[in-house]
């Protein structure tokens, strides 16, 4: 075909004018501009083509134009053959149009393209720390039970740390945790050692029935190492209601340790000895996904309110009855995350916080 | 606490093959906690024999020293040699060369034979030395690993053991036994006994029980033996310091007779060094019954025994050569001489049992649990005996124990009882407990019968008193009238029974039922307000981290307050880690600049950290209270109130610090350096996100630079915090990167001002008509307070301004600048004209104008 078609440009086109009554010439001549249109592969040839082909001095335009000196019983006749053969020759344009468009349109895209391995970070992901991250999902899921978030001071009265939890003032259990006290002696200031001042606290301000959990800061006179640091954390619970027993304590664990470890999760309870509550446990979990396999991991403390931590708070231990626990969130962390030291937490590494970002 | 087995399978009944991990795993089912485990032979391998010295060649050495080439035999004399291997001779006889000199031809020695392996896994082959082949080692008992004698080798003749040629030493000397370590739970003061330890294994496999008192006959009788008097004028909590003495006296005693060394090696198991057979006695009858005992020197003491309060200046000397200078609360054993030893802690010097003791007096007695506690705090001396007594000692078991040791000494020691023997004080009212089957069965969730009710307390050697309501039917089940065992001074109410009745049943029977909370008001305002404050800074590109609260003096006063003449109040802790660190932090920021600067030595040097954590504020108000109310007993309102109110202010703060770049470095992107203007931002940005306005002002901080700072304050002026560029000689000093930014504010003064209900704005849809202005003022004029003069008189039709231009330099006056702000007008019902637009933009300067001669610029 190409050798029959004429140059794009159209410039070699002479305004012979078909006979607008002849099919024939003016089928060619409709021929003729299509195959124009589909030779044009720029926009520019595509403009040409169509300045020679629909432009007033185009064969077309002018057959169209005589039209007027026909006969009139040819005059419908004509008209008819033009208006289709012009249609043809527009449709077919606007085909060629978008066709080239389209290319043009992909081939400035195609030259945009850049390499988007090589692309800048412009904004710094931020970091949570985990033991914070951990700490707001423990304080979820008891909210999610409908138990409250309570908290308190980090320095505390001796008080609400040791006497009103029952530690008696000369038991070697006031010993068990080694306190940090602020000077002078004689005001008995320390920087609470667990976070159950709170649970005091929550006795004491709050009515009764009592679901809370009281995550916090705490502090033991430990030398930092792998192992111990001086500063940690602590959730601990506590619920106060008429006729609760350690079957409830066993199930508020074992609901909370399946949502944390997953379902396969299990809580075991083995004795042991806590000043602030009889009977007192020690709580082991059966963490699924530890490494190295399935197995028990120890984790804290639990029990039933002493009856002189309920009398403290001035609630009835005839009428009412609590369980309290107190878990590690570092330890948590050590053991649900596999973090291998206690320095890392505290040490502030930014890779650190920044491995987790703001999930944990 | 120490277990050696065989001592245990004496009155339990542990299976032949267990090991110590298997009691273990026994005893922690009772609350036992497992510790560690202690066996020798973890660290020993025979051949290792009884061998006879036949022998001796001394062989002086070049390097001065003298070498003893023996010959050992190592079999009975006449018998072949079964053992084989390398270096084993078939005669029986090794030859050895041997360094120590400290024994004779005859004597009976440990020989380690080659193929043997000593602690620290020093493996005995036969090896060539001082011109011998030296096949084996005599053994010294530091070289065994059972003590910490290395004088000289072990003369088993010193032992008075003269064991057949060729037996197994290992078997001789106790090797062979091992111990379970345990974890004693401040309220089990019995468990610091076998005796203890054999009834709780018996609870945890349902075994039997031997009690080892019953197998001691006490044969003396009371009243006449050394005479012993109780006068304590000042008890504590008013119980009498020592409630029981009992005194006995064995003669004739051979005090320097050795240790046998069935009791030696299980004291060395248990943790104790051997000292002389009369310690040794009681130390092992203290380990067997858990009644710490004493022995004195019958002849060093004068006078009668007098069990008193210190006096006023008094001194002892203590057995450890230490003078010791008593207090008046110190219960104190004296005698005509004055003090021989500090109740329940430890014996004085001048009397204590010597090589050249022949008649002993034993003390057996019984002390007060905090009279003793509180002795031992004072003179820092944790002993054995203090600890027992801490926990509490079976009233009961004074004189069983006392008889123990009598009997022992005669045997061992060859001495012969006195008949008589002193036995004073009060018993005590033994603990009577009611409780109901139903309470107990309320308290744990396991519906318990009556049988494993009863079996339980009469385990624990409880006895269930018939009394008046006893067994009686109520309404929440059987009553009990029990009596606690005299070892179980921690029974004290009805919930220690619960919880003994539910440990000897199991805690693994104990059902699982999740209780249903009322429903809950979520997370506080405040807690979502802070969650939401630290999530956008972390949002907003920083690092969370978390500092110890932990600061030197000089850092809180750097980073205190900034008010000049104010106090630097701050709190110091008595036993801080370490003194450097010895305050309680009143900022943020010497935290979060340790660990920055960290994070730089570990090759990071673009930072954005943030804290958010609690500073200590104490404001010169009353600390405290010396006036701690008892426990038990919920103390009034206003006892209350003091304590509360003796709690120095405890804000959250946080605190942001940006040094470097704002973005890792990449190709096509110019990082930007963090500078003053980020830490403004992000303390607007705290505010926005709470919904409140953080208006900053120019600000001084000694912290800080000079120029650089922001004070932050609240819309009623209240301050908040500092935000801007640190110091530039701080930042030098602290060896950290110039032009390192911070911030720092008072968290809780946000959330407070944060409204409690934002009230919707009307929304115009008219088109807005915007104007800009260009004004030429003095440098020195704040662009906020010109922004302030244009917004207050631009009138309500205008929308917002905004400053987007500061230009000095030429065209402008000396000392003068172009500040250039953008003002957009919008009506709520219409839409402006030009001329409503141009006169509010002309008000708006003219308030500029009159405030600071602000002049339009062409």
């Amino acid at each position: 075909m190409s050798e029959n078609t004429e140059t794009p440009g159209g410039s070699g086109i002479t305004a012979s004018a078909p006979d607008p009554t002849d099919n024939a010439a003016v089928g060619a001549a409709v021929e003729h501009a299509v195959a124009a249109f589909a030779a044009a592969v720029t926009l520019d040839e595509l403009k040409a083509a169509r300045l020679a082909h629909t432009g007033e001095k185009s064969p077309l335009s002018l057959a169209n134009r005589g039209i007027g000196a026909l006969a009139k019983e040819q005059k419908a006749a004509a008209g008819k053959l033009m208006g289709a053969s012009r249609g043809r020759v527009n449709k077919a344009l606007a085909a060629r149009t978008a066709e080239l468009e389209a290319e043009d349109a992909a081939r400035i895209l195609l030259e945009e393209t850049v390499d988007v391995t090589a692309a800048p970070r412009r904004r710094r992901a931020g970091a949570r720390h985990p033991l914070s991250t951990l700490q707001e999902r423990v304080s979820d899921i008891f909210v999610g039970m409908g138990w409250e978030i309570a908290e308190g001071p980090e320095l505390e009265s001796e008080w609400f740390n040791f006497d009103a939890l029952n530690f008696k003032p000369d038991h070697p259990a006031r010993e068990m945790q080694d306190t940090f006290f602020a000077e002078p002696a004689q005001a008995h200031l320390v920087l609470r050692t667990h976070t159950s001042p709170v649970q005091v606290r929550s006795m004491l301000e709050r009515e009764l029935p009592i679901y809370v959990l009281c995550p916090g800061k705490v502090f033991r006179t430990d030398e930092l190492d792998a192992t111990h640091t001086p500063v940690f954390h602590q959730f601990e619970g506590l619920a106060i209601d008429r006729h609760l027993s350690m079957a409830d304590l066993l199930g508020t664990l074992e609901h909370f340790t399946r949502q944390l470890f997953g379902e396969e999760a299990k809580v075991r309870l083995r004795p042991n000895y806590f000043p602030f509550t009889e009977p007192s446990a020690e709580l082991d979990i059966w963490h699924p996904g530890a490494k190295g396999g399935a197995r028990w991991i120890e984790w804290g403390g639990c029990g039933m309110v002493n009856a002189n931590v309920l009398r403290a708070a001035g609630i009835d231990p005839e009428i009412y009855s609590g369980f309290a626990f107190g878990m590690g969130i570092e330890r948590a962390l050590m053991f649900r995350n596999e973090v291998g030291d206690m320095r890392d937490m505290i040490e502030g590494d930014v890779r650190f916080s920044e491995h987790f970002g703001m999930e944990i | 606490m120490r277990i050696p087995l065989s001592w245990l399978r004496e009155y339990a009944q542990v299976p032949a093959d267990a090991r110590a991990e298997d009691v273990m795993a026994e005893l922690v089912k009772v609350g036992l906690e497992e510790e560690a485990v202690h066996r020798p032979m973890d660290q020993l391998q025979g051949p290792i024999v009884v061998g006879q010295v036949l022998s001796i060649v001394k062989e002086p050495q070049t390097n001065g020293k003298t070498i003893n080439w023996c010959e050992v035999r190592v079999v009975p004399a006449g018998q072949q040699q079964t053992l084989t291997g390398d270096g084993v001779d078939p005669s029986g006889v090794q030859g050895i060369v041997c360094g120590a000199h400290n024994f004779e031809v005859g004597d009976k020695v440990v020989v380690t034979l080659p193929g043997a392996v000593l602690p620290g896994d020093f493996r005995i082959s036969p090896r060539k030395t001082y011109g011998h082949v030296s096949a084996g080692m005599i053994a010294s008992v530091r070289e065994l690993g059972i003590g910490e004698d290395h004088d000289g080798i072990l003369v088993l003749g010193t032992l008075a053991l003269d064991p057949e040629l060729g037996s197994d030493a290992l078997e001789l000397l106790g090797l062979y036994d091992e111990a379970a370590e345990i974890n004693v739970t401040p309220d089990r003061g019995y468990c610091f006994s076998i005796r203890g330890v054999a009834r709780e294994y018996a609870h945890a496999t349902g075994t039997a029980f031997t009690d080892p008192a019953d197998g001691v006959k006490v044969t003396a009788a009371s009243g006449t033996g050394y005479p012993v008097q109780l006068q304590d004028d000042a008890p504590i909590y008013a119980r009498p310091g020592c409630d029981r003495f009992v005194a006995r006296t064995v003669r004739g005693v051979d005090a320097a007779a050795p240790t046998p060394t069935w009791m030696s090696a299980r004291l060395r198991l248990a943790g104790i060094r051997s000292i002389s057979l009369a310690v040794d006695i009681s130390n092992y009858v203290m380990w067997e019954l858990g009644q710490p005992l004493h022995c004195y020197d019958a002849d060093k003491l004068s006078g009668d025994i007098v069990v008193r309060r210190a006096r006023s200046g008094e001194k002892l000397e203590t057995l450890d050569g230490k003078v010791r200078a008593l207090d008046v609360e110190d219960l104190l054993i004296s005698d005509d001489s004055g003090g021989i030893g500090i109740a329940g802690v430890m014996g004085g010097a001048a009397t204590e049992v010597s090589a050249g003791t022949t008649n002993v007096l034993i003390e057996s007695a019984h002390f007060d649990e905090v009279s003793i506690g509180r002795s031992r705090r004072r003179h820092k001396l944790p002993s054995e005996a203090s600890k027992r007594f801490e926990r509490g000692v079976d009233w009961e078991i004074a004189d069983v124990a006392a008889q123990r040791v009598v009997d022992l000494l005669v045997e061992l020691a060859g001495g012969t009882a006195e008949t008589t023997a002193t036995d004073v004080g009060t018993k005590p009212v033994p603990v009577v407990i009611g409780l109901s089957g139903g309470y107990a069965s309320a308290r744990i969730g396991i519906d318990f019968t009556d049988e494993q009710i009863t079996t339980a307390l009469r385990d624990i050697g409880a006895t269930l008193t018939p009394g008046a309501a006893h067994g009686a039917q109520t309404a929440v089940g059987n009553w009990y009238d029990v009596t606690v065992p005299s070892w179980r001074p921690d029974l004290e109410t009805r919930d220690d029974l619960t919880e003994e009745i539910a440990r000897l049943v199991g805690y693994d029977k104990i059902p699982s039922t999740l209780p249903v909370a009322p429903p809950g008001r979520g997370l506080t305002r405040v807690q979502q307000q802070r969650r939401r404050l630290v999530q956008a800074l972390a949002d907003a590109g920083l690092t969370e981290v978390l500092a110890y609260p932990f600061a030197a003096k000089a850092a809180n006063e750097t980073f205190g307050t900034a008010d000049a003449d104010a106090p630097r109040q701050m709190i110091k802790l008595a036993n801080p880690i370490s003194e450097e660190q010895g305050y309680l932090r009143t900022s943020i920021l010497p935290g979060l600049l340790e660990i920055a600067r960290r994070n730089h030595s570990r090759g990071f040097r673009d930072l954005a950290v943030f804290e958010a954590g609690l500073v200590f504020l104490p404001d010169g108000g009353t600390l405290g209270t010396d006036q701690i109310p008892p426990l038990g007993i919920r103390p009034s309102e206003a006892v209350l109130d003091t304590l509360y109110d003796g709690l120095p202010a405890q804000p959250l703060h946080i605190g942001a610090v940006l040094t470097g770049k704002d973005s890792p470095l990449a190709a096509g992107h110019s990082a930007r350096a963090w500078d003053y203007a980020d830490a403004l931002d992000l303390a607007r940005l705290a505010g926005d996100v709470l919904g409140v306005e953080v208006v900053l002002t120019q600000g001084s901080h000694q912290a800080f630079h000079p120029g650089r700072t922001a004070e932050l304050s609240l819309r009623s002026g209240e301050r908040i915090g500092y935000a801007g560029e640190l110091h530039p000689k701080l930042l030098a000093e602290l060896d950290m990167p110039a032009r390192s930014v911070a911030l720092e504010l008072d968290a809780d003064k946000l959330f407070d001002a944060a409204p409690d209900v934002i009230v919707a704005k009307h929304l115009s849809t008219f088109p807005i008509a915007t104007q800009d202005v260009a004004l030429v003022v003095p440098a020195q004029i704040p662009a906020v307070q010109v922004l302030e003069a244009l917004r207050s008189g631009a009138g309500e039709l205008l929308e917002d301004v905004a400053l987007f231009d500061d230009y000095r330099g030429p065209g402008l006056g000396e000392g003068m600048k172009s500040l250039a702000f953008g003002l957009r007008f919008r009506a709520p019902d219409r839409t402006l004209t030009a001329e409503e637009a141009s006169a509010a933009r002309e008000a708006a300067v003219a308030v500029a104008a009159e405030r600071f001669g602000a002049i339009l610029r062409a």
